[in-house]
C-alpha cells in the first residue's frame, strides 16, 4: 500500500504549506484540508459552481448527518472498527499523476489479471490509465458512441455537467427517491458527494447502447461517493452497467454511493453491477467498506426496474438495491450473487415494497462463501394495504466452501393486503467431494473445479447480464475464489 | 502399461485392499468381477487418485512412473479415465460447458490450443451421434435428472472425447437395457486401440460378450483370487462367486 501512503503524504504536505489563508474563500485551491464541517460542504459545492438551491440541500444532509453522528447503523452482520469521519479528506481534485504510455509500463500482475477475465487490449489500456493519445482507437469508439446517444436524445454525462446543463431534471429527481435524510451514508452522500453519472432517456426512447460499453471506457475515477441519478421517461429503455471486472483499487477506505432510478410509465430500467473494490489481504488487512444505497422507484404504470449484482470485492459489502413498485402492475427484479472469501463480509439483499396493485417482484440471490468470510442475504418483501393481488418471488441459496465460512439468511415479509403473495425458498449446499473427484477425474484443476461448480450454482443470475459481461463475470467467479480450496 | 505390485489401501480406516497384483500391458482389456463390497470401486478410485483413499503398501506403475506420486487430475492429463458407477450431478452446468472444459484441461496439459464454444459442439458432434446423445442432454445440467442409461452413455461420451490411454469403466453396463448395453458396448468397442488399454469392472458376462477381454480377474475380499481368460467369465456365471469367496475366506 505505500503508493496511498505516497499519495497521502504527498497531500498532507500540501496541506501545511499550501493553506495559510485559509480554505473557504480560496476556492483556487485544488485540495480541502482533512475532516468535514459545514466549510468543507460549502468548498465543494463552491468548487462545483453549484446553484444556491443544491448547496442548501447540501447543506440540510450534513447538518442532519452531524446530529446523528452517534447513529452509524449497527444492524447489519458485519464487524470492523469504527471510522473516524474527521480523518478523511473529503475533495480533491482529480490526480494528474504520471501515467504510464503504454502497457509496457503497467504493472505485470494488473495485466495478468486483465487477461485472465478476457478483456480487451484498448480496454485494458483504458483502464490501466494509459495515457489518452496512446489510446486514440477506443477514444474514437467513445465518440462514435457519444454520436449515437445524442441522435437518439439519450442525456449521459456526470451528475456536475447534468447540475449545469439541466438543473430542472436534476432538481426535480435528486433526493426524490433516497432522500438525504434516508440513511446515515445516503446523508453523508447527499452532503459532500463530488461526482457521478446522470441518465436522461426521453419518451418512447429505446436507448441504442448498453450504457456499459460507453461507461466501462469512460471509466474514471469514480471517487468516493459517488451519486447516479437515472431517469427512464414514459415507453423507453435503458441498461446500465456500473463497475467493471477488473480489479479495482482505491486509497479511500469508506465508500458511500447513492444510485437513484426512476421509471416512469411503461419504461424499464436494468441496472447491472460487477464490483470487484480491493477485499483486502488474506488476514482481512486493507480492502474497501462499500456502504450503498441504491434504490429504484416503478413510479409508472407497468414500469419495471430490474437490479442485477455481482459482488466479488470489498472488504465489507452493505448493499441493498430496492424496488419501490408504485405504479399498478410494476415489476421489481433483483438477481444478486455475492461471493465472499477469505475475511471478507457481505451484508447485501434487497428490498421490495409494493404499493400500487398487481404488483410482482422476484428475488434470486447466491451467495457463496469461501475461507473465513460470513455472508448474509438480508430482504424485505412489504406488501401495502393497496397492493392488491401483489405478488413475490424469492428464493436464496447459498453455497459454502469450506467449513470456517458462514452463510445467514435473513427475510423480513410484511404482508397487509391479504390478496397478496409471497414465496420464499431457501437452500444451503456444500461443493460435495464427489463432484470435486468428478471434475478433477477429467482433468480439471481443483481450482478450475469449483469455478466450474460454482458458475453453474450461480446460473440463473449470470444469465441476467449484459451478454459480453456474462462472460467476463463468469472468470471473475472463478479469479475470486482463488486458493478457497487445496 | 500399468503395473500393481502387492497394492494395500485403506478407507475411513478400513484395509479393503490387500494386496492386488496386476499388470495390464498396452492395448489390453481386463475384465474385473467380484461380488459387492469386494473392493472393486476402490482399486478404481485409488488408481484414480481419490482423496481420502490411502496407499498403505505397494506400487503402482503407469508407463514407467510412478503414479501414486501424482494427483488426481495429473493422472486424468496423463490419460487415466475413470467412467464412474455413480456419475454425480452437477446442477446449473452445461454438459457442454462441462465437457468442453475438460476437453481444454487436457488440451492446455498437451500445449495445444482450447477450443472455443463453436470449435467444441463441431468436435463434439460426430462422437454425439454414435452414442445415441441428444443435443438435448448436453444442455442440460451435467447428470441432472439423467435416466441411469443415459448417465452411463454419457461417461462413455467423456471417454471417447477425452481419448485417454488407460480407461477403467466401473459396472458401465448396469442399469442399461438391451439396447443401450449395445450401444455403449460399440461406444467402447470403437475406442478399442492397440495404443489404449482398459479395465473394465461388471458383475454380468454379458458386457464381456460384446467387449471380449484378454484377460479377467476375479476379486474378492480385497484380494484377486483367480485370473483367466475369458472363459472364466462364463464359469463364473454358472457357478457363481461363492466357491471363490468362501475358499479365499477359510
Ligand atoms: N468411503 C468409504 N467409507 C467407508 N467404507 C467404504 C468407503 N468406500 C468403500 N467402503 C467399503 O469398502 C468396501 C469395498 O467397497 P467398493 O465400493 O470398492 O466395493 P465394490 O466391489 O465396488 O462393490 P459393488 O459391486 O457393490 O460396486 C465395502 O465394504 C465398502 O463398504
Ligand atoms: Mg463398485
Amino acid at each position: 500500500m505505500s503508493a496511498v501512503n505516497d499519495t497521502t503524504d504527498a497531500v498532507e504536505a500540501l496541506n501545511e504549506t499550501g493553506y495559510k489563508y485559509g480554505f473557504v474563500t480560496d476556492i483556487e485551491a485544488d485540495t480541502a484540508p482533512k475532516g468535514l464541517n459545514e466549510d468543507i460542504v460549502r468548498f465543494i459545492s463552491a468548487k462545483k459552481g453549484e446553484p444556491e438551491w443544491l448547496l442548501e440541500w447540501r447543506l440540510k444532509a450534513y447538518r442532519l448527518w452531524e446530529r446523528q453522528q452517534d447513529e452509524e447503523p449497527g444492524w447489519a452482520k458485519v464487524s470492523y472498527p469504527p471510522i473516524d469521519y474527521q480523518d478523511a479528506y473529503y475533495y480533491s481534485a482529480p490526480k494528474s499523476v504520471d501515467r504510464p504510455k503504454s502497457l509496457d509500463e503497467v504493472d505485470p500482475e494488473l495485466l495478468a489479471t486483465y487477461e485472465k477475465l478476457g478483456i480487451p487490449l484498448h480496454e485494458q489500456e483504458m483502464l490501466a490509465g494509459v495515457a489518452v493519445d496512446a489510446v486514440f482507437d477506443s477514444v474514437s469508439v467513445a465518440t462514435t458512441f457519444k454520436e449515437e446517444l445524442e441522435k437518439a436524445g439519450v442525456l449521459f454525462c456526470s451528475i456536475s455537467e447534468a447540475v449545469e446543463k439541466y438543473p430542472e431534471l436534476v432538481r426535480r429527481y435528486l433526493g426524490s427517491v433516497v432522500p438525504y435524510s434516508d440513511n446515515f451514508y445516503a446523508t453523508l452522500n447527499s452532503a459532500v458527494f463530488t461526482d457521478g453519472s446522470f441518465v436522461y432517456v426521453p419518451e418512447g426512447v429505446r436507448c441504442p447502447m448498453e450504457l456499459s460499453t460507453y461507461f466501462r471506457i469512460n471509466a474514471a475515477n469514480t471517487g468516493q461517493f459517488e451519486r447516479t441519478l437515472i431517469i427512464a421517461d414514459a415507453g423507453s429503455y435503458v441498461s446500465y452497467l456500473e463497475g467493471c471486472t477488473a480489479p479495482m483499487r482505491d486509497e479511500h477506505q469508506l465508500h458511500a454511493a447513492v444510485v437513484e432510478l426512476v421509471a416512469l410509465d411503461d419504461a424499464e430500467i436494468k441496472y447491472s453491477t460487477v464490483q470487484n473494490w480491493y477485499p483486502g489481504d488474506e488476514e482481512g488487512r486493507g480492502g474497501i467498506y462499500n456502504f450503498v444505497t441504491k434504490r429504484g422507484a416503478c413510479r409508472g404504470i407497468r414500469s419495471k426496474i430490474s437490479w442485477t449484482q455481482v459482488e466479488t470485492g470489498s472488504a465489507i459489502t452493505w448493499k441493498y438495491p430496492s424496488c419501490i413498485l408504485q405504479g399498478d402492475h410494476s415489476v421489481g427484479e433483483f438477481y444478486s450473487i455475492a461471493i465472499t472469501n477469505n475475511r471478507q463480509q457481505a451484508d447485501t439483499g434487497t428490498k421490495m415494497l409494493h404499493v400500487g396493485r398487481n404488483t410482482r417482484s422476484t428475488i434470486i440471490s447466491k451467495g457463496i462463501s469461501a475461507g473465513r468470510a460470513q455472508s448474509t442475504y438480508r430482504g424485505l418483501v412489504r406488501m401495502q394495504g393497496k397492493a392488491g393481488n401483489a405478488r413475490n418471488f424469492t428464493q436464496c441459496d447459498s453455497l459454502l466452501i469450506g467449513d470456517r465460512c458462514g452463510a445467514h439468511t435473513v427475510p423480513y415479509i410484511e404482508v397487509k393486503n391479504r390478496s397478496a403473495k409471497v414465496e420464499h425458498e431457501a437452500t444451503t449446499s456444500k461443493i460435495s467431494d464427489d463432484q470435486m473427484m468428478y471434475c478433477r477425474q477429467r482433468g480439471m484443476s481443483a481450482e478450475e473445479a469449483v469455478a466450474l461448480i460454482v458458475n453453474g450454482f450461480c446460473k440463473e443470475v449470470l444469465q441476467e447480464l449484459p451478454m459480453e459481461f456474462a462472460v467476463e463475470a463468469q472468470k471473475l467467479v472463478g479469479l475470486s475464489l482463488e486458493g478457497s480450496v487445496g | 502399461m500399468l503395473e500393481i505390485r502387492n497394492l494395500h489401501a485403506r478407507v475411513d480406516e478400513r484395509a479393503v485392499l490387500k494386496g492386488i497384483d496386476l499388470t495390464i500391458a498396452r492395448g489390453e482389456i481386463h475384465a474385473v468381477m467380484g461380488p459387492n463390497g469386494s473392493g472393486k470401486s476402490t482399486l478404481a478410485y485409488v488408481l484414480a487418485g481419490r482423496e481420502g483413499y490411502e496407499v498403505t503398501e505397494g506400487t503402482v506403475h503407469y508407463q514407467g512412473t510412478d503414479l501414486l506420486d501424482l494427483s488426481v487430475e495429473e493422472r486424468a492429463r496423463e490419460g487415466i479415465f475413470l467412467a464412474f458407477q455413480y456419475p454425480v450431478e452437477i446442477p446449473g452446468v452445461a454438459g457442454t460447458t462441462f465437457l468442453r472444459t475438460a476437453v481444454n484441461a487436457l488440451r492446455k496439459h498437451r500445449g495445444e490450443k482450447e477450443l472455443d464454444a463453436m470449435q467444441f459442439v463441431k468436435f463434439v458432434r460426430e462422437k454425439q451421434a454414435e452414442l445415441n446423445i441428444s443435443d438435448d442432454m448436453l444442455r442440460r445440467p451435467v447428470n441432472v435428472g439423467f435416466s441411469g442409461g443415459e448417465k452411463k452413455r454419457n461417461e462413455i461420451l467423456q471417454m471417447a472425447l477425452l481419448e485417454p490411454k488407460f480407461a477403467m469403466l466401473d459396472e458401465t453396463d448396469s442399469g442399461l437395457d438391451i439396447d443401450a448395453l449395445k450401444t455403449v458396448a460399440d461406444g467402447i468397442n470403437a475406442l478399442r486401440d492397440p495404443a489404449r488399454s482398459m479395465l473394465v469392472i461388471t458383475h454380468y458376462q454379458r458386457l464381456l460378450d460384446y467387449i471380449v477381454p484378454d484377460r479377467v480377474h476375479v476379486l474378492a475380499h480385497g484380494r484377486i483370487v483367480k485370473s483367466g481368460g475369458k472363459e472364466l467369465a462364463l464359469e463364473l456365471e454358472k457357478e457363481g462367486y461363492g466357491a471363490l469367496a468362501g475358499a479365499e475366506a477359510a
